[in-house]
């Protein structure tokens, strides 16, 4: 009798493992970066295309950098909460428009030549925003994805919190749900801008 | 019956066939005809994972990103940089988690060291085991006493006459 129960008892641990391992997110792989500086970029601004931002014109500001694009489905999701966030909350949220044009698969990348892609990714961009309204203090391009390299993009849409200082406290992988964003993010805005 | 799986087979086969050559050509023109490079780029690709089919290598992989990193390799490779820049460029940018053969730190020291833990455990339970089986065994193997043969012997004796 005494044996089926080691039996049992190990069975039992076996199955709490499986039922806690197969309840994790797959894809919530911690960020190295939280803590380090914000990588440093210089892209054209979306509404005016003659200018660009850094993150350090952001510097002395609490902000969010929110990476996106039409073809994302999941920003799609995601989307209204944001834009009910930026009528609510005084924080700047840039937008980081991930590869609009290559990323979207539907396009043969070796035809087109880059002021061509340029063209297009302003143009779909801009629809969009036009489209589902536009959270975004402003959005910046970066067409080739070399910027999402440096931030460690890897499932759009994704999120940084960025401090006063320019460091990022926070990342967060996969579309911002309202409980997300409640739980998470705004007590930690909160914080940030004490 | 047998002739429609082979022609099923013939045209699978043929399908794969082609495609894969046809992503080998891609890779190779893209990469031109540096073969030490190539060499290179082949094997970081292989410590390197896809964050986005995570179960694959940047190597295995056609996702997009996987795309964009072997690019990315490729341009360091051409910038001169050393394997141990390159993987360095990886982690800080993606953590630990995008080597295929994760580091030896207290954080994964369950990982690596879980299997010979269980492995000595169970070592310990068959040492275990086996010697209560061989002391059991030893107990049983005592000769019978005096009262108990003649007990044995009478048992069988009422057999006998039966």
């Amino acid at each position: 009798m005494n044996r089926y129960f080691w039996i049992l008892g190990a069975f039992a641990a076996l199955v709490a493992l499986l039922a806690i391992g197969l309840n994790l997110n797959p894809r919530d792989v911690p960020s190295p970066l939280v803590g380090k500086p914000a990588p440093a970029f210089n892209l054209t601004i979306l509404a005016t295309p003659d200018k660009a931002l850094a993150p350090k014109d952001m510097q002395g500001k609490v902000w969010l950098l929110n990476v996106w694009s039409s073809w994302c489905v999941s920003c799609r999701a995601e989307h209204p909460v944001l834009v009910e966030f930026s009528k609510k909350v005084d924080v700047p949220l840039i937008g980081l428009n991930y590869k609009e044009v290559r990323g979207d698969g539907g396009f043969d990348m070796s035809k087109m030549p880059a002021d061509e892609e340029k063209k297009l990714a302003f143009q779909r961009a801009n629809k969009w925003l036009s489209d589902h309204g536009d959270p975004y203090k402003l959005t910046v391009m970066d067409l080739d994805g070399r910027v999402g390299i440096d931030y460690g993009v890897y499932g759009v849409p994704e999120t940084y919190v960025i401090d006063k200082a320019g460091i990022i406290r926070m990342k967060h992988t996969g579309p911002i749900s309202p409980d997300v964003l409640a739980q998470k993010i705004m007590p930690l805005l909160a914080e940030l801008n004490k | 019956m047998k002739r429609h799986a082979l022609i099923a087979l013939f045209i699978f086969g043929s399908f794969f066939g082609s495609t894969a050559a046809m992503a080998d050509a891609a890779t190779e023109a893209a990469t031109a005809v540096d073969p030490v490079a190539e060499k290179r780029l082949q094997k970081l690709s292989e410590e390197l994972r896809c964050l986005v089919c995570q179960n694959q290598t940047i190597a295995d992989s056609n996702a997009e990103l996987a795309q964009d990193l072997r690019r990315e390799v490729r341009t360091m490779i051409k910038d001169g940089k050393t394997d141990q820049e390159i993987v360095d460029f990886m982690v800080v940018r993606y953590g630990d988690f995008v080597l295929y053969r994760p580091p030896v730190k207290g954080i994964t020291l369950l990982l690596w060291g879980g299997p010979v833990a269980l492995m000595l455990l169970g070592l310990f339970i068959l040492v275990r085991y086996l010697r209560r089986r061989a002391t059991r065994i030893n107990a049983e193997d005592q000769p019978l006493s005096a009262d108990e043969t003649s007990r044995a012997d009478a048992m069988l004796k009422e057999i006998d006459q039966k």
